[in-house]
């Protein structure tokens, strides 16, 4: 990390209160240099990908191309059966984030509107369960996803192997950030706002459904962006729990496809790719609602 | 990979001269009115509100994080309940002093945290302070390095890999060393494995402490360095001495962040080589007992404890310092 050195050296220059110009080129000259090294290993995957394995095998990896092509990236994508892959990531992530966000804005609307005793502890349960490694309860949740019969409702007759035994740890398990940031969102909402609707006689639940969640959907916009990120990217918990390649979400496939073409780099880089495509679709989409989400955790945001 | 929620004290406390006596005296009033204008109703929808999600979490993470910790005093194969015996602290006994690869996989973990306190944190915190200083293209530059965040680790372990590959990757193909007999074996040599391991997880993490720090920063107050410039310090002295303690709250999230990454990192491992010789971890140890061959639940459990145990010595601290400060808000 010598860069480090370099710069302190060009942003420490300025000692004038007026910043002085050249600085400012040497920051951005660094700055453009190391974003470029640290987009270096994606730049080098992608051009991997563009080349054909023969052409590789022949003149090696560090050559100039005869051709680019991506070719690759449609092999990847259909002798791999991604479609279907990318198919069973959507019946596990869409209801997983839906039912995550519902059922922890209930919890923070409890928590945070009503001064029950066992409020904190609540909040302490939830949150203390999101830090732990998953591999802390991984053991008993195999045994116990393999001892639950639910025949007909999933294809194996359990929720071992099950889009739904995968939907369920999400919940359960995300639902704990979850919980935590939207009760600090929602004590942040006016007292007023609710106690004259209750005054009014509304009930409980139209003061949840029609008044504060309305008022959340900035934080519930986040905390969708980045459990839409969180539960895509999930690689142990399918891993664990499906055993089927035909349930695999997408990233745990990519692990056979692996498998299967370790002989040729090519195109498991292409796979890989493909891959992070919808991720980085989301990210570059909701750009701004992702780092406030994951900044909303540490700094209130 | 998750963040860690917490709550910095400045957010926490109201800001000054917004009257934060009577918001909190109105807080602390108002919610009893509410409790008394709940119908019966209302307390059942509540109790609904709350206890449903709460099931869920409470079975499938608790129940489940105390049946590891049943577990771990017992023998077990699996196949029937009756084939469960109690065997008492035999399972630890065996884990510390007969199996050769749990003591270098506390040792990894150890490693994982250090590597990652020490190289990418500060890298993150450099960068950030660099992009705080209200230059052009700030959005571009952190988008790159943010980047890697954004992805699932798996798919960043198939990335290296093409980086590290003895045959076919980049590294060996620049310098020369992708010849049979001249070989550096990046991903199979146990003595370079887990740093080779290291460089990709802290090209991941670099990037998230940056976000960190760049929310920690944006809440500093401006004056501040104003009156730093005015005093006549350095940007350096002005970084250490008055910009650096407010990041505080950041610094707390941000070790709290790092440890717990040090003791969930699995995936990245498991894709390159599956924890093999040289970068044994626990959360590897224990996932073997699972889709390994061998299914010995109560020895795999006892290691998921020794994870359990140090995470909570972490974890317990910080959201009582945590619940605590918000209390006091």
């Amino acid at each position: 990390m010598s860069t480090i050195v370099d710069t302190t050296a060009a942003t420490a220059a300025p000692k004038e209160r007026t910043p002085v110009r050249p600085a400012r080129i040497l920051l951005h000259v660094f700055l453009a240099g190391a974003a470029l090294a640290w987009l270096a290993p994606l730049l080098w995957a992608l051009y991997a990908a563009m080349r054909p394995y023969g052409e590789t095998s022949e003149k090696g990896y560090v050559s100039w191309p005869d051709k680019l092509s991506l070719d690759n990236f449609t092999n990847a994508f259909t002798q791999s059966d991604m479609t279907h892959y990318f198919v069973n990531t959507l019946i596990i992530a869409v209801p997983a984030v839906l039912l995550t966000l519902f059922l922890s804005s209930m919890v923070a609307f409890y928590v945070s509107r009503f001064d029950f005793r066992v409020n904190i502890f609540l909040l302490l349960v939830f949150t203390a369960g999101n830090l732990l490694p998953q591999q802390v309860i991984i053991t008993p949740l195999y045994r116990l996803y393999l001892l639950i019969d639910i025949p007909g409702i999933t294809m194996s007759g359990k929720l071992y192997d099950s889009a739904l035994g995968l939907v369920l740890i999400h919940v359960a398990f995300q639902s704990g950030f979850c919980a935590f940031v939207l009760s600090n969102y929602m004590r942040s909402l006016p007292h007023e706002l609710t106690e004259a609707a209750l005054v009014d006689g509304a009930s409980v639940w139209r003061l949840y459904w029609q008044i504060v969640l309305p008022l959340c959907r900035p934080a519930m916009a986040a905390l969708a962006t980045l459990l839409s990120i969180w539960i895509y990217n999930d690689f142990f918990w399918a891993l664990v729990l499906i055993s089927t390649g035909e349930n695999m979400p997408i990233t745990s496939a990519l692990n056979n496809l692996s498998g299967q073409y370790f002989t040729d780099p090519n195109l498991v880089a292409a796979g890989a790719l493909l891959t992070a495509i919808p991720t980085l679709i989301v990210y570059f989409a909701l750009q701004r609602q992702f780092v406030s989400g994951l900044t909303l955790g540490a700094n209130k945001g | 990979m998750t963040t860690t929620p917490t709550e910095s004290p400045e957010a926490a406390t109201p800001p000054p001269g917004s009257g934060p006596v009577t918001k909190t005296a109105q807080a602390a009033k108002v919610p009893q009115g509410h409790r008394r204008l709940l119908t019966r109703r209302d307390r059942l929808t509540l109790g609904l509100m709350a206890g449903l999600p709460t099931i869920l979490h409470v079975a499938l993470v608790w129940v489940t994080a105390l049946a590891s910790i049943a577990l771990a005093f017992t023998t077990w194969d699996g196949i029937g309940f009756d084939s469960i015996k109690w065997v008492g602290l035999e399972n630890f006994k065996e884990l510390f002093t007969n199996n050769p690869q749990f003591w270098p996989a506390v040792q990894h973990n150890i490693i994982w945290f250090v590597a990652l306190i020490l190289i990418p944190t500060p890298l993150g915190l450099f960068l950030a302070v660099q992009l705080d200083k209200q230059i052009r293209f700030s959005r571009v530059y952190q988008t790159a390095f943010f980047l890697p965040v954004v992805m699932s680790l798996a798919v960043i372990g198939f990335v290296w890999q093409l980086i590290y590959n003895p045959d076919t990757g980049l590294i060996n193909s620049l310098i020369g060393a992708n010849e049979p007999g001249h070989y550096i074996d990046w991903i199979g040599d146990p003595d370079l494995n887990l740093w080779a391991i290291l460089i990709a997880a802290s090209w991941r993490h670099a990037g998230y402490m940056m976000i960190l720090y760049l929310a920690g920063l944006k809440g500093v107050d401006p004056s501040l360095r104003e009156a730093s410039a005015l005093d006549g310090a350095n940007e350096w002295q002005t970084f250490k001495n008055v910009i650096f303690p407010t990041l505080r709250p950041t610094n707390t999230v941000v070790l709290v962040v790092t440890i717990i990454e040090a003791l969930r990192a699995f995936d990245l491992v498991f894709v390159f080589n599956k924890g093999a010789e040289g970068t044994e971890l626990l959360s590897i140890l224990v996932t073997n007992n699972i889709i390994g061959e061998s299914s010995r639940i109560g020895y795999g459990s006892a290691i998921a404890v020794v994870l359990l145990v140090i995470s909570l010595a972490v974890i317990i601290p910080y959201l009582i310092a945590t619940f605590r400060k918000e209390r006091q808000a």
